[in-house]
């Protein structure tokens, strides 16, 4: 990059601000945390799968000693909350699923908290239950909720071109089912919050989400109180990948117990707990079809997809919004349908997690991709450079690829496994696959507000704050912000500090989600930041007696940009604004939306102000007498418009291939009839250190211009294409095709056998 | 029923009357609010919990408080000499091998118990010393180049005395 030798921060290998912290043991998480009076919250669960609740006795649980209160739902407002509504704290009625909250208690340790839920006595009357999908949309299912004719919770339908016309059109068309599985977010930090109510009404929350200001409303909501009674505070974050994204349960019914007990009230799970009751990532069946002319020019695709979305809806419901976006836009395709049918059933229901809807669909496109180069005859990289997105275009969906670097990820990561020559290399068991991928990267237009406020301000000593709506789950967002505002501020980058207060301080942001804080906050900490540098300018420019526009600051110093001799220590300035009759604070405060519209009916329009793209080549061995695969290497090629901290890029980039792995090889939640078998991390198998092959990380910077610097969100597309690498290489290695996730010895084994024996 | 036990704790000599069923970790977060060693699974199946007994990296979610008594015991709170850190923090931080940092006192205390026996290791040795400590965030990469880092930094410093 040339222009990078410009930057003082921006490019740089900053290292975290709350690092120190966490390397000594000093950062603290909410499971850390014990307020003054503080009592342990516990949670009874449903026995039962699907039932009524004939009666609830809690008696003997009162009278155990340390025992402050215990709740059902006949002590709450009973409002339902979540994304459609369907969703009580507490139970009322009947249960729907394992994880549905039966009563509470509030006691003075844990152990007394534990011994009390033994105590409480449940009479169930026990419903037919269903766990399958298909069997839950059949006519004579049982209903999941009463009060609604079927169990068909939502439908995503999107067109765009015309099928019939793309099916004519296509001299070969590829079709199969796919499916992916349950899995979990496995956050290694477990959840846990305090509620505490304050005395004049307002209820603080200490709580690890990720959308403190739409928890706000959500959590006023149910409890029937004003959105400014509650003010949510957030400790450390042990990991979020999506899985804080809502108002859970088990956070209303911590304020309904410390109302309740006038006292403060904290629960945490174990991981257990954490496994069993945390939402998941919802598994899919996915009938897709491809077709492309006889020189390879995609033509037409259809994916028609059911989802399991468990008892209830929460963004789990939703993932659909961005499968759509992979089967519209990921390559040009001028016919597509995306259909996907929402499920009730009485599983475990489905939350938001990393890539949201895309690691799933790309699974089975990435494949046909390669099936119909090969009926082509044509390398699949060729193929794929083809049909590959390009900048400049609106697509059909209405999204605007501004900036679009998926031909040098596709070339880049290629070259880095040698695809070229290795693809067209038969018998041996070693295989080198790719997959490409897109995601926004501009924020998403899911809410009326994609914004985010940011505030900076600079004290009379030169220290600049940071006040930022946005949340640092530790994927290094404050990191960021401080090199962006350094940056533009011409500070030195530990002379900023970022407050992250509670929501009571913060400006609002819709929450760290959909990869958007590096764009959005990013963007709106640089224009924050800007203004203070207006400010800072004008009252040195008094002094200096020069013009504003003729200075400028360089760490930490402002100099007059013509006679560099003519300089003044930030300090000065900031104070001789503040020490004289009608000074005013030294801040800058910006509120940026991007400019992007919400999808209309037909789901169409910019949702996103840049898309981020991706591609994976991989490189793995099967061993043909054991199933087993072995990943050598993955290079991971994404477009993030800039880089602005290599190390946090690359720290995503690995991360998010580690995950990727888990999900294509080794992590399932297995049920039986909507009980988890392996809830603990012996049996559901997250990577570990052995786990890893070499990863190596390559940034394709195309300098969006609508990002801060020119950068585009990533957190997510690091774990969108790994999975259908993966399994194109298993094919290339094998000539066996595995459409199911995980890719476990036992299916390639299976495949093997299968292929034999035709 | 509570029993008497004697530990040292990152040098300082403790004295304390536990329940007979509290662990090690019970005794560091809920009596001596040492909250850095964490809990991530309390099966040990994370390494989230790591602490040196006697030198040993001990997953104190599954050792009995009693069982330690008399023991040394050294916690990532420990690791740094007052505003000086350790060479194995140092590294963690100057590589990047932190993201949401909750495993990352676990990684810190197997690494030092590592690399206090081998100055050292190799990468697969480093890897499969690590295997049982989980990671979500980082994909691990960084991690074991911290280890890296701080192995040749250290012996490069005894290099440097031995000349
Ligand atoms: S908490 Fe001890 S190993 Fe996980
Ligand atoms: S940094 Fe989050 S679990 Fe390791």
């Amino acid at each position: 990059m040339s222009t990078e030798t410009e930057f003082s921060t921006i490019g740089k290998r900053v290292t975290k601000p709350d690092a120190r912290d966490k390397a000594t043991g000093r950062a603290l998480y909410a499971t850390d945390l014990v307020v003054p009076r503080m009592l342990y919250g516990k949670i009874l669960r449903s026995k039962q799968i699907h039932a009524k609740i004939k009666n609830i006795d809690t008696s003997r649980a009162q009278r155990l000693p340390g025992v402050i209160c215990v709740i059902t739902a006949e002590d709450t407002p009973k409002i339902a909350y979540g994304f459609g509504k369907d969703n009580l704290p507490l139970k009322f009625g009947k249960v729907r699923s394992l994880m549905d909250e039966v009563a509470a208690v509030a006691a003075r340790t844990p152990e007394i908290a534990a011994e009390a839920l033994e105590l409480i006595e449940v009479e169930y009357e026990p419903l037919r239950e269903v766990t399958d999908p298909f069997e839950a949309l059949k006519e004579d299912a049982p209903l999941i909720h009463e009060q609604r004719a079927d169990n068909l919770s939502m439908v995503f339908d999107y067109v765009h071109g015309n099928i019939d016309q793309g099916l004519d059109e296509s001299d070969h068309l590829v079709e199969g089912r796919f499916d992916v599985q349950f899995i979990a977010h496995s956050c290694l930090g477990p959840c846990a919050s305090i509620a505490e109510w304050q005395t004049d009404g307002t209820l603080l929350m200490k709580t690890p989400t990720q959308v403190p200001f739409l928890y706000q409303r959500d959590m006023a909501d149910v409890l029937g109180i004003a959105g400014s009674q509650v003010c949510v505070e957030q400790p450390y974050i042990g990991g979020g990948f999506g899985s804080k994204l809502d108002l859970y349960p088990y956070e209303v019914i911590a304020a309904l117990l410390a109302k309740k007990a006038a006292r403060p009230v904290k629960i945490e799970y174990d991981r257990q707990e954490e496994f069993l009751y945390s939402p998941v990532r919802s598994p899919m069946v996915m009938d897709v079809k491809t077709g492309c002319t006889k020189d390879g020019q995609l033509t037409v695709r259809v994916a028609d997809i059911w989802s399991d979305n468990g008892a209830y809806n929460s963004w789990g419901a939703v993932t659909p919004l961005v499968s759509m976006q992979t089967a519209s836009a990921l390559y040009r395709v001028p016919h597509v349908h995306f259909y996907c049918r929402i499920i009730y059933t009485n599983n475990p229901y489905g939350g938001a997690m990393r890539g949201f809807g895309n690691p799933e669909l790309t699974f089975a496109i990435e494949q046909q991709i390669e099936e119909l180069a090969e009926i082509c005859g044509m390398d699949p990289l060729e193929f794929r450079l083809l049909n590959a997105n390009q900048p400049g275009e609106t697509n059909l969906a209405g999204m605007k690829i501004t900036t679009c670097g998926l031909s040098d990820c596709l070339n880049k990561s290629a070259e880095e496994v040698d695809y070229k020559k290795r693809m067209t290399e038969v018998g041996s068991d070693r295989g080198v696959g790719i997959a490409s991928a897109i995601h926004v990267g501009g924020g998403a237009r899911i809410y009326p507000s994609d914004g985010c406020g940011v505030i900076v301000r600079i004290n009379d000593f030169g220290k600049v704050s940071i006040i930022s709506g946005s949340t640092e789950i530790g994927q290094g967002s404050d990191t960021i912000l401080t090199q962006i505002v350094a940056e533009e501020l011409g500070v030195p980058v530990d002379w900023i500090n970022v407050v992250n207060t509670d929501t009571d301080v913060r400006p609002w942001d819709v929450g760290v989600h959909a990869s958007r804080t590096t764009f959005i906050a990013g963007n709106a900490a640089l224009k924050a930041a800007r203004e203070v540098k207006e400010k800072i300018l004008e009252t040195a420019a008094e002094i200096l007696k020069e013009k504003p526009g003729k200075l400028t600051i360089k760490n930490g110093e402002i100099i007059s940009i013509e006679n560099p001799e003519k300089k003044l220590p930030l300090g000065k300035a900031i104070r001789s604004k503040h020490f004289r009759q009608g000074g005013s604070v030294i801040s800058g405060e910006y509120y940026y939306d991007p400019p992007t519209v919400h999808q209309d009916k037909e789901w169409r329009g910019n949702i996103s102000a840049t898309y981020g793209f991706g591609a994976h080549a991989v490189d793995v061995e099967v061993d043909r007498e054991t199933g087993k695969i072995k990943v050598h290497k993955v290079a991971a090629a994404h477009d993030v418009g800039r880089v602005i901290n290599p190390v946090g890029a690359e720290g995503q980039v690995h991360g998010g291939v580690a995950m990727g792995l888990g999900y294509a090889l080794t992590e399932q939640i297995q049920l039986d009839s909507g009980r988890m078998l392996n809830p603990n991390f012996t049996d559901y198998k997250i990577p570990t250190t052995m786990d890893i092959p070499e990863v190596v990380p390559i940034f394709v910077e195309t300098n969006d211009p609508e990002g801060p610097f020119g950068a585009k969100g990533m957190g997510e597309i690091t774990m969108v294409p790994t999975a259908a690498a993966i399994a194109n290489a298993v094919y290339n290695a094998t000539g066996v095709r595995i459409k199911s996730l995980p890719i476990t010895p036992e299916k390639v084994l299976n495949a093997l056998k299968a292929k034999e024996q035709k | 029923m509570t029993y008497p036990i004697e530990l040292t704790i990152n040098g300082e000599f403790i004295k304390l009357d536990i329940p007979a069923n509290w662990r090690l970790i019970d005794v560091l977060r809920r009596d001596l609010s040492m909250t850095g060693t964490h809990e991530g699974c309390g099966e040990g199946d994370c390494g989230a919990c790591t602490v040196l007994v006697n030198g040993q990296a001990v997953s104190s979610c599954l050792m009995l408080a009693v069982e330690a008594n008399g023991c040394e015991i050294q916690t990532i709170e420990g690791l740094a000499d007052g505003d000086i850190l350790h060479p194995i923090q140092e590294a963690f931080i100057e590589v990047g091998a932190i993201q949401c940092g909750f495993c990352t006192p676990g990684m810190i205390m197997t690494s030092k118990a590592l690399l206090d026996k081998h100055a050292d290791p190799s990468e697969e040795v480093i890897r499969r010393t690590l295997a049982g400590n989980l990671c979500r965030c980082t994909g691990y990469e960084k991690i074991v180049s911290a280890v890296k880092a701080v192995s040749s930094k250290l012996l490069n410093q005894t290099d440097s005395i031995a000349e």
